[in-house]
This record gives C-alpha cells, structure tokens and sequence, in this order.
C-alpha cells in the first residue's frame, strides 16, 4: 500500500508534526518522521483535523438529481474537507423504507468522494402521520441509526413520542426539525422588525422554540435521546441548555449561515437568502455562537439545500427555501467561532468531526489524529483569503449566500481512509 | 427623483411635494374640454398586473392615456403565467417589445423590487401594489387628498402636511396602504396614529414612525383625518377577529363616530369599501368621506409620476394655450 507524510502540520492547530499514512491508517504522528518510500505533502502552516462529518445534507438523489446527485454532492464534500455526510431523507421518493436508503448508501460507496449515511425518515411518505419501517432501515445494509423528517417537523406529540420510544430498541436518535406548522403558515422570512416593514410572512422563533421544548420534555419522559436540526433563536438556546442543566438526553446543530447572516440581508429580497428556518436578528446569531463555544450547541451542520438557478431567479415568496453549504461551511466556522477567538481548531475538530460522527454513529470518523486511527483527515490554509465564486463550485447547484464576500480559510487536501479525494484543492 | 417608485420610503419629502404640485398641475388638464398632453408620445408602457384590481388599472390606464402613451395591458389571467412563465421571462419578453416603463401590480411583496434590481430588464419600474409590502401611488394621492382639503388646492402648493394628525384604522398587518401611508406621512411631517385590534398590528411595528393605538373611541377627537382600510370577511376565519359584527362595534366608523371628528376631519377610504364592516352607508355617503374624490385624484397622482420619472425635463403643461383660448 502507498504512503503518505504530511510534513509539519500542526495538528488541530497544535504544534507542527508529521503525519505518516499507510494505506488506510495512520501509521504514525512525530516530528521527523521518514520520508522514505512515501509520497510527501508540505503541510508547514496548515493545519490539520480529523475529516469533518455532516449530519445535515440535502444530495437530492433520487428525484432531483437537477439540483445534486450523489456524485457531485460528495465532490462537493470532500472539496469542504469532509469525509461523511448525512443524507436527509426528503428525497423523491422519500427515503423512508429500507430499498431507498440501501440505495443512496451503495451510491456514495460506489464514488468513493466520501461515506455517505442515509437519514431515514420518521413518518412514512414525511406526513407526519404513520411511523415509517425504523427498524427494517436500521437493519439494511446502510444501518440507519438517525431519523428525521427535515423539511417537515412531526409536529404531532404522540407520533414524536413512539419514534422517540421506539428507536430505543437500537440506539437510533430522532432528529427534529423544529417547526410548529400552524404558527408558521404562509411564513417567508424572521417574525420582527424586518418582516413587518417589508410585509413578508412571519416565522416567528417560538415556532421553533415551543417544539424544541415539547421535545426535550417528551425525551426526558420516555427516556430517549433526541436531536435538535439547525437550531435557530436565541430562546432555543436557552431551552436546550436548560434540558442539558437537567440531565435530558439533548444534542443541537447549528448551521453556518445562521452563525453569520441576519435577517437584514432579506431587505434585497433576494432569495438566495431564502432559507428555513430563517435567518434571525443579530442577537440570535451571538447566542449561537457562544453556545456553539460553550457546548450547548453540539455541533455545527452544514444543511446543504442545492437547487437549481430557476427556483432561486424569481420573486422572494415563489422562490425555494435553502442554501448550499459544504464547500464554505469550515471558512465561515472560521470566520465566526475561530477568528473571533471563541473556538479554537481543535474545538472545531471536535464540533464539526467528534461530536456528529458521534451523535450519527459514524464508525471510524470523527477519531483522534494518532496512529492507529483510520486516515480521515483534512489539511486546512488557514492564512487563505479569498472571495467566493460559486462557479468554481463541485456541487450541481450555486445558491450560496456568501457569493462575492471574502472568507478565510481554503481545504487544500481531504484523505478519506488514506485516499486522497482532494489535493491542492482540486478534487482526484 | 429616483429612476423607479418602488416604495414610499424612497421618496425624500422634496420629491414627495414635487410629485404632489406636479399632480395639480395635472388636475387642471382635467378640467379641459381636451383632457389629454403629448407628453409621452411615442413612449409605451405596460401595465403588467398579475393581481386582480380593476380601479388601479384603470387609473393608470387613464393617466398614461392622458399623457399619450402607448398602452398595453397585460393581466396574468390566461396568459402565459397561468402556463408556469416566470416573472423573469414574462418581463424579459414585454421589454423585448419596447416597453418603457413596467407599472406592476404583483402579490408577492417584493416582486416590483426584484424587477427593478434584477437586471432583468431597463425599464422604469413603477409599483402599483406588491403583496402586504408597499402600494406608494396610493399614498400619494391620500397625500394629495389630504393637502387639498386641509391646507387647500392653490394654498398647499410647496406645502407638505406638518403638524397633520392622521388615523389610520383597520387591518394594518395585511396592508401595504397602511405600510406606504405611514412612510409618506411619516417624510411629510404629518403625525400618524394606527388603530387596529392587537392581531391586526404586525410583530415588529415598534419601529415604525408612528404610534399605535387599540382604541378608536379615544383617538377620533384628535385627528385632521381618518382613514378606514378595508378588512376582508376571510380575516375572521383565521381568528384575527371573533365576528364581523364584533370588529364593527369596536373599530368601525359609523355616524356616532363621526360626530366625535373634528369638524373639520376628513374620512378616507382607499377602496373598496365593504358597507356595514369598517364603515357605515351613512358615513361613506357624507360629505366628509372622500373616497370618490381619492379616486379622481389618482389619475393625477399617477400623470405626475408618469411624468417625473418618463417625462423628462419638459414642462408638463403649457399654461399659454389655456389661456390664449
């Protein structure tokens, strides 16, 4: 098997060391270490974590494969410097028996970019009405362990309490996506001072803030554990680290545009700034990022939601909701935790690698940077500075919100088991 | 002036005036046996309304006829946008025709703004109405109404309305009147209560330029003018109100009502009226209700603006004809 030496990168933001891969482990991390016989990466300045791991991405396949695919979603990922996502389950079909999830997994096998770790659904068909075959998809070849019906919440109680009861069996998680319908029926934009003036439907945050609480009661009532999707207000916050305060089996994401954008930008009426849950006040978007520093936000997730230009080349309330996120989420983590001195890049390592292959069960991610441990890794300059071009985007789609704006940060090499998928930022 | 009329809020309290003394200028066109000016010969417009509202088209039908434009009127109903055309293409493919200036009336807020700011086409965008956002030729000419009425026709010339209490009263949430009214007031100097009950007063509202109010009864005695807006039946189905006949007691201007105005207040109403709901026959009959007036102003409002943002640097009227006659 081939050999790989990263040479002096300082390994998650520590001092520069070696890294010496052979074939699909980490042989060995030192200073000096031989170069013999294996091909060398000049890592000096860059720093290097474990792969990242996203619970939340949209790969759109089957069914609007217009938008992404399994393939260019996966390039997409491995060019952000991941090396396992979470494929939601709102796809045509909806992946919620165990023929759909086989499926998707085999397909991120077969491309090799990174693992792909179907989500299925929680109701048949995301109604919200019958509980969809948990188990058969837990027991397929892709072992689901994580449920959610993101995109719709299952907003009613008593479904939510059997999928929290019953994923028990085998230590699978619900992941709610946190929207009480009917306090958000014809909702465009954040309930405030900005949809008042711009007489757009409001989304109001205890919308999301309600069921956040109705559910950590409900998991602490049955005994389960329960995931909170893109956590979005500053009440939520504070839900979440009352129920942790208490013992409840809780974890949170947040994703990265809600770490730096604000309802403000929705003045352009610009739909690429069309997302849900909506983008928020300026208060929320410290709240998230102190505690996404203090841990009450576990994770960050990237919520990546390709499509395609003409269902963002439209007036604001025709348009989709959704941004896409993999190839910019590590630089704006960057921008709003590392820079402003609230995280350091091992606790980026362990909010966007540890922490969701943990919560997702992803076997062999999310593991520390020793020898032994599988080869997942990415190379990170971090010194980078660059405007965002979503033409040079690997995903199928270019809604991004942070099209022009000047981020830091840039992958330069992504190893998925000791493969490179990403060198020099081009994708292999 | 700027290049399109999107909102209310984009008008400085000098184009607001300059659109409201271009607009006399106007209304004694109508007043000629001959109620038509070459000024926009040779230019077209397109009145592009994808929402039903008979009055507003035809007002700005009238007012670009009058100023001899070449009109085409284009309504969404069984036009290529019932076919699934978007905004875009059906903007894109008017203006391949020629169009000048774009007059959209749009049920999403926002659409008259993308259309401007888009780069999808060059022409003058003029909002005639875009979902619960904005509707600025309507505000203008309620300006327009107010400034005759309060200060006068020739005496208000260069006035804005300082010092004027204006009530608006209704469903606030729901409307983009309400919306493009306070702004206008707001940058005419007028000072402007809103009175709706809570559910029809939008979260968010503590940053407006006015005050708001749950209390009709207490804010009459002290108003120049009140405005009622239309509430729609439905409104009730979604509990903004418990019953008609509820929200008519509290926030409904009837005679009773009317008498605890000022004398010399206005009633205004943007129309249409729904009689016996947000105000009585008796009062929308009077002489103080000035809802049918509103409407002739509006094809003035509507000539001045055509004019300021087509028109050029031509005068708009040739005063030495009339005379000369």
């Amino acid at each position: 098997m081939s050999k790989i030496l990263i040479r002096g990168a300082k390994v998650l933001g520590g001092e520069p060391q070696d890294v010496l891969i052979d074939g699909e482990v980490i042989e060995a991390v030192g200073t000096g270490l031989s170069a013999e016989g294996a091909e060398v990466v000049e890592a000096a300045g860059k720093v290097l974590l474990p792969g990242l791991v996203d619970l939340h991405t949209h790969l759109r396949e089957p069914g609007r494969e217009d938008s992404e695919t399994v393939l260019t979603g996966t390039r997409a990922a491995a060019t952000g410097g991941f090396t396992a996502v979470f494929a939601m389950a709102n796809t045509f079909p909806v992946a919620d028996t165990a023929g759909v999830v086989e499926q998707v997994w085999r397909l991120g096998r077969e491309h090799g970019y990174c693992d792909v770790q179907p989500i299925g659904a929680v109701t048949v068909g995301l109604e919200g009405k019958k509980l969809a075959e948990l188990g058969a998809m837990h027991e397929s070849a892709a072992g689901v362990t994580v449920f959610s019906d993101d995109g719709k919440c299952v907003d009613d109680a008593v479904i939510m309490r059997r999928a929290l009861e019953y994923v028990k069996a085998f230590g699978g998680v619900v992941a709610q996506h946190a929207q009480e319908p009917r306090l958000t029926e014809g909702a465009q934009m954040n309930e405030g001072v900005v949809s008042a003036e711009l007489g757009l439907g409001g989304w109001p945050a205890v919308a999301e803030e309600s069921i956040i609480a109705r559910d950590v009661l409900l998991a602490e009532h049955v005994g389960s554990r329960v995931h909170i999707c893109h956590l979005s207000t500053a009440g939520s916050v504070e839900i979440v680290r009352w129920a942790k305060s208490r013992g409840i089996d809780v974890t949170a994401e947040v994703t990265p545009h809600h770490l730096l954008l604000t309802d403000e930008l929705v003045r352009t009426y610009n739909p690429v700034y069309k997302v849900n849950p909506p983008l928020r006040t300026e208060r929320d978007v410290h709240a998230l990022r102190e505690a996404l520093a203090d841990g009450t936000i576990d994770i960050v997730a990237t919520d990546h939601a390709p499509h395609p230009h003409e269902d963002k080349d439209c007036e604001w309330a025709a348009a989709a909701m959704g941004m896409v996120g993999l190839e910019t989420a590590l630089s704006v983590v960057q921008e709003t935790m590392v820079d402003t001195g609230l995280l350091d890049w091992a606790g980026v390592a362990d909010r966007m690698s540890v922490k969701p292959a943990q919560i997702g069960q992803a076997t062999g991610h999310g593991r520390p940077v020793s020898a032994g441990e599988p080869a997942n890794l990415t190379l990170v300059d971090t010194e980078y500075r660059g405007q965002v071009d979503p033409a040079g985007f690997a995903s199928r789609s270019r809604n991004t919100p942070y099209q022009g704006r000047e981020l830091p940060g840039r992958v330069t090499h992504t190893w998925l088991r000791g493969k490179a998928t990403l060198v020099d930022g081009k994708l292999s | 002036m700027q290049r399109h009329l999107i909102s209310a809020a984009d008008l400085t309290r000098d184009d607001a005036v300059l659109i409201l003394d271009t607009a006399e200028e106007m209304a004694r066109v109508a007043d000629r046996p001959i109620k038509k000016l070459p000024t926009l010969r040779g230019r077209t417009i397109v009145n592009l309304f994808f929402e039903d509202s008979t009055r507003t088209r035809i007002s700005f039908e009238a007012a670009e006829k009058r100023l001899s434009a070449d009109v085409i009127n284009f309504s969404a109903k069984g036009s290529s946008v019932s076919k699934g055309e978007s905004l875009k293409d059906t903007a894109q493919t008017l203006e391949a025709m020629g169009v000048d200036a774009v007059v959209i009336r749009h049920g999403a807020s926002g659409a008259p703004y993308r259309l401007a700011n888009s780069g999808w086409i060059d022409a003058a965008v003029i909002n005639a109405g875009d979902g619960t956002h904005q509707h600025p030729t309507q505000a203008l000419l309620d300006a327009f109404t107010m400034r005759r009425r309060l200060i006068g026709r020739d005496a208000g010339l260069g006035q804005d309305l300082s010092g004027r209490r204006i009530t608006v009263v209704g469903d606030v949430l729901h409307s983009r009147v309400a919306r493009s009214n306070v702004d206008l007031l707001h940058t005419l100097g007028a000072e402007v209560t809103l009175v709706a009950p809570p559910t029809l007063v939008p979260v968010g509202v503590e940053t407006w330029p006015c005050e708001v109010s749950y209390d009709l009864d207490s804010t009459l005695p002290k108003c120049d003018a009140v405005m009622m807006l239309r509430v729609q039946r439905e409104r009730m189905n979604a509990a903004f109100f418990p019953t008609e006949r509820e929200y008519s007691r509290r926030y409904g201007l009837d005679g009773d009502r009317m008498a605890r105005l000022p004398e010399h207040a206005i009633v205004m109403h943007p129309g249409p009226m729904v009689r016996g709901m947000e105000i009585t026959a008796e009062v929308a009959d009077s002489d103080r209700c000035t809802a049918v007036e509103q409407v002739a102003n509006g094809v003035s409002i509507r000539m001045a603006v055509l004019y300021l943002l087509l028109g050029g640097n031509e005068p708009a009227v040739t005063h030495s004809r009339t005379e000369e006659k």
